[in-house]
């Protein structure tokens, strides 16, 4: 995997064709991965890969102008014409004002997610694990379909300014669907460390609810008192952080747009964003080089910070939080490592506590109705219950839902303890189950 | 890159192997953005790499590499191979190929115009020319444009002996205004939303788009929508443009007709589908004017799934889908085709670069224009909701119940526009759906859309894929639902 040593000599090579054309401010960002993913369906492993790859992305700065050119071909004479390709677009292109100096030197405190037993998993390992699960589930008398994926990464950041960021990790996750004849039941967990978790306990609780969500029965649509597991509600709240950005909001395409310090949400909801946690992962810096500062996003069901790239900061007259996106984009910035602060209640408790509501697993292709009530649509999947007197008791059909996350974030009645959470939706996230009331569906489908 | 290819396959072709291909990418591209009156995005790339797919003792492996010297294509190849045999803690029958013949072709996309012969400033003036139109208008917030094009050349060698070398030109160009008002934020696109109109030409297709012509319009329905009645819930009549039922073809008749989806081998991610391999022949999917082909020859359009050859090197060609309403082929590949008796694939397996597998990707699946006039479509029924333009999309995992959105809706009476309708929506069951459909403009009104960003597979894979409809008629559809309750 590409080294620091590396990293140094590439950005060297890349300063010095700058240089030749007379560049003097020129920022790269360098990058190396190996992933691996084993797919199985129907019982059986159908497709299974492994993928290698660099790659050199060269942004420069002359005269208010900037472009970016990328090739992965390390060689000296495609580094020289990625330079080449950068600067050529730069001279064509119109100055910006607001474009900022290259970021200076900053350090940004590393943090350690880097397991080598990780990065060493081989195709042989992750097939036994898949094998073990696939038993698990037939045992059951159901099929299994899901992917055991392991990898490493390395994302380099360095400047004419000095600035020099480096960081490595590694990263594995496992998920499974079971499928019975006329249900279904998910399960997926991602770490850093693939033993942080076990593909059988998953294995388990996707067969268990595949038996328990089988006959499904239709119920009218309508609005019911909620259950969403930790899966469900990342790949819902995942679709709202892109708009707790500066250059969103000036935009006008974020729904915080004449919101911010108000008490948005209920009073039990507090979010941060916080690269630190140790249930997070990714880059401990931004798409410029900028150390990513921990945010409160909402306190108390207020909103109360916001990102802010190098760009959206000068604007405002502000210091910018190390959320920004590599240079030049239309949008600005973004949190990337949510935390929502959990509560005590156990899933368990929140049934125990429902006269009644419909428990959701996961949910499905959610998209956006409406950007400034930030409703959205999308589909239950793979273990939706009822939940009748304090106890789950049977599989329902699943529903569509249009739902505002404002009007859900202010109906959240319980919390359960947050956790590093995988989806399909949304990126890696700490969330807690939720128990909200009212929430909104709209259709049944046929299963 | 031929020898590339060569000397990856005789680095893979071992004992035990019963057939490889490899596949050599390269690929150029450039992106190009306005937002408000300056640069936005302003970017140029380029990747090569190699993909080595290996059936070993019955199962599957498949290594990418960007290593191109001696010793990455032996690394990649043995790798490709150690998958492949890790199958085998799990192997319940060997994967069977449909047969099909060796290939040596030579192929280049028409392209009248190389994008990458246009100065980067001249993408700039237009975009730039477009943003001043739109902010001309009162009550836009935020003006966006942008264009991007790529060169694709695939170099594909297979064990049966095919050499293909394909490339592929495709360019895309939109934008869209954005206006804020007491709480409200709408907005209007063109040619169509997520990017524009997306196409296998040169520069060519940014002069027919005549962006900078439409701005205005486009700038200032973002505005009245704010003083629009909201779209009424109901069942009534609908007419789609064209746009919108091009992705509604894409959702509810190109992702069920993917028979990897029908046999399961998506079921953890993408889903399954409705159309179970007893429907094939059965089902009345569609009234008996509704016809859709999948269709990848040139013939067919310049459309985003427009090729000579398939990523498993098989011909393009076109596969009647539905035919006058009945259910009547899947998309396949090689081994689908053989799981289910078919003598051959129909040549739909794609992948997205040179380090992801090919899958079963929509190519060109298009509704068939009809024979009514356009007069016809809106004017045959008393009232009618017409809308434009995606806004939103979703479809549960089987592509039954789906719920769309669009930009902008009129209510119609006797084919005239009486009022602009604001936060359109419908929804249905798919085959209930195309079983409604009543009226479909011919050809003259015919449009064939790319959708650039279809997401499929593990490790996902991003596809682009064309989508030819006219504007239809649909008889007493659920309007209005995304804002109900």
């Amino acid at each position: 995997m590409l080294t620091r040593a590396r990293v140094e000599s590439l950005f060297a090579a890349l300063q010095d064709a700058a240089t030749a054309h007379g560049v003097r401010d020129i920022e790269a960002t360098i990058g190396a991965s190996a992933h691996a993913l084993t797919r199985f369906a129907n019982s059986a492993i159908h497709q299974n890969v492994a993928e290698r790859s660099s790659f050199v992305s060269v942004r420069v700065q002359l005269d208010g102008r900037t472009a970016r050119a990328s090739t992965n071909r390390l060689d000296a004479a495609s580094l020289a014409s990625v330079v080449d390709e950068a600067v050529a677009l730069a001279r064509l292109g119109h100055p910006d004002p607001d474009l900022p100096p290259l970021a200076e030197a900053a350090e940004a405190p590393d943090v350690a997610r880097s397991f080598a037993s990780t990065a060493r998993l081989t195709p042989a390992a992750r097939a036994q694990a898949v094998a073990d699960a696939i038993a698990v589930v037939e045992d059951a008398g159901q099929t299994a379909a899901g992917i055991y994926s392991s990898g490493e990464s390395v994302l380099a950041l360095a400047n004419s300014r000095g600035l020099e960021a480096y960081h490595s990790e590694t990263g594995a996750q496992f998920s499974i669907t079971a499928m019975a004849p006329d249900s279904s039941g998910w399960a997926k967990a991602g770490a850093p460390c693939h033993g942080d978790f076990d593909p059988v306990v998953l294995a388990r609780q996707a067969a268990q609810k595949a038996a328990l969500s089988r006959d499904p029965v239709e119920l009218a649509p309508g609005r019911y008192t909620v259950i969403l597991e930790p899966a469900a509600v990342l790949d819902l709240l995942g679709q709202m952080f892109g708009d707790f950005s500066a250059t969103a909001i000036r935009d006008g395409r974020s729904f915080l747009q004449d919101r911010l310090g108000t008490a948005l949400f209920g009073p039990n909801i507090t979010i941060h964003d916080d690269v630190h946690d140790p249930r997070q992962s990714g880059a401990p810096f931004d798409g410029e080089g900028v150390p990513r500062r921990r945010l409160t996003l909402v306190e108390n069901g207020t909103v109360r910070e916001i990102a802010f790239s190098r760009t959206a900061a000068r604007l405002a007259g502000v210091e910018p939080t190390g959320h920004g996106f590599p240079l030049p984009n239309e949008f600005g910035e973004a949190p990337m490592n949510i935390v929502v602060e959990g509560g005590d209640v156990p899933l368990e408790a929140m049934i125990a506590g429902t006269r009644q509501g419909i428990l959701v697993t996961r949910f499905w292709y959610i998209r956006e109705v409406d950007p400034y009530e930030k409703i959205m649509t999308g589909m239950t999947r793979d273990g939706t219950f009822l939940v009748e007197d304090g106890a789950v008791v049977r599989g329902v059909r699943n529903f569509r839902f249009n739902q505002s996350l404002i009007e859900m974030l202010r109906h959240v009645e319980a919390l359960g303890p947050a956790g590093h959470t995988s989806g399909e939706e949304s990126f890696d996230m700490v969330v807690p189950a939720m128990q909200v009331h009212g929430f909104n569906f709209t259709e049944v489908t046929r299963f | 890159m031929k020898t590339t290819a060569l000397a990856a396959l005789g680095a893979v072709e071992r004992p035990g192997i019963s057939y490889a291909d490899v596949r050599v990418v390269e690929t150029r591209d450039r992106h190009v953005s306005t937002k408000n009156g300056k640069t936005g995005h302003v970017s140029g790339g380029e990747s090569l790499g190699l993909g080595i797919r290996v059936l070993a003792n019955g199962c599957w492996g498949f290594a990418a590499t960007d290593d191109l010297s001696r010793e990455g294509l032996e690394a990649a190849a043995a790798l490709a191979l150690d998958i492949a045999r890790a199958g085998q803690y799990t192997r319940k029958r060997d994967v069977v190929l449909a047969p099909e013949s060796p290939y040596e072709a030579t192929w280049v996309s028409p392209c009248r115009i190389d994008p990458f012969s246009i100065p980067v400033d001249r993408n700039v003036d237009v975009l730039l020319a477009v943003d001043a139109e739109l902010r001309r208008e009162s009550g836009i917030a935020m003006a966006e444009a942008s264009m991007s094009f790529e060169r694709r050349r695939q170099v594909f060698a297979s064990t049966l002996g095919s050499m293909i070398d394909q490339t592929r030109y495709t360019s895309g160009a939109g934008f869209a205004a954005l206006s804020f008002q007491e709480g409200e934020i709408q907005r209007r696109s063109y040619p169509n939303s997520f990017g524009g109109q997306f196409q296998l030409k040169g520069y060519e297709l940014v002069d027919e788009l005549r962006l900078v012509e439409n701005a205005p319009r486009i700038a200032a329905e973002a505005v009245a929508l704010h003083s629009a009645d909201q779209c009424p819930e109901g069942v009534f009549d609908l007419i789609l443009d064209s746009s919108q039922l091009g992705l509604q073809v894409h959702e509810s008749i190109g992702h069920p007709i993917e028979l990897d989806r029908v046999l399961g081998s998506e079921a953890n991610y993408a889903g399954m589908s409705f159309l179970t391999l007893d429907k094939l022949g059965n089902l009345r999917y569609g009234s008996p004017i509704v016809n859709v082909v999948c269709d990848a020859r040139l013939e067919h359009g310049p459309g985003l799934g427009t090729f000579a050859f398939d990523d498993e090197g098989v011909p393009a060609q076109a596969t009647e889908i539905i035919r006058d309403g009945l259910f009547t082929g899947y998309m396949t590949s090689r081994e689908t085709a053989a799981a289910i008796g078919q003598p051959r694939s129909n040549g739909t397996m794609r992948a997205d670069g040179w380090a992801r597998l090919p899958l079963i990707r929509m190519t060109n699946v298009s509704l068939r224009p009809g024979r009514q006039t356009l007069e016809e479509v809106f004017g045959a029924t008393d009232h009618a909701i017409y809308m434009e333009t995606n806004r939103s999309w979703s479809i549960d995992d089987r592509r039954y119940n789906f719920q769309f959105g669009c930009e902008i809706g009129w209510e119609i009476r006797r084919g005239r526009r009486v009022r602009m309708l604001k936060n359109p929506s419908y929804s249905g069951i798919s085959t209930e759906f195309w079983n409604a459909c009543a009226a479909i403009a011919g050809a003259e009104h015919w449009t064939l859309w790319g959708v650039p960003n279809c997401g499929k597979g593990q490790p996902e894979q991003v596809m682009g894929t064309g989508h030819g409809a006219s504007p239809a008629r649909f008889t007493q559809i659920k309007i209005g639902g995304a804002y109900a309750g």
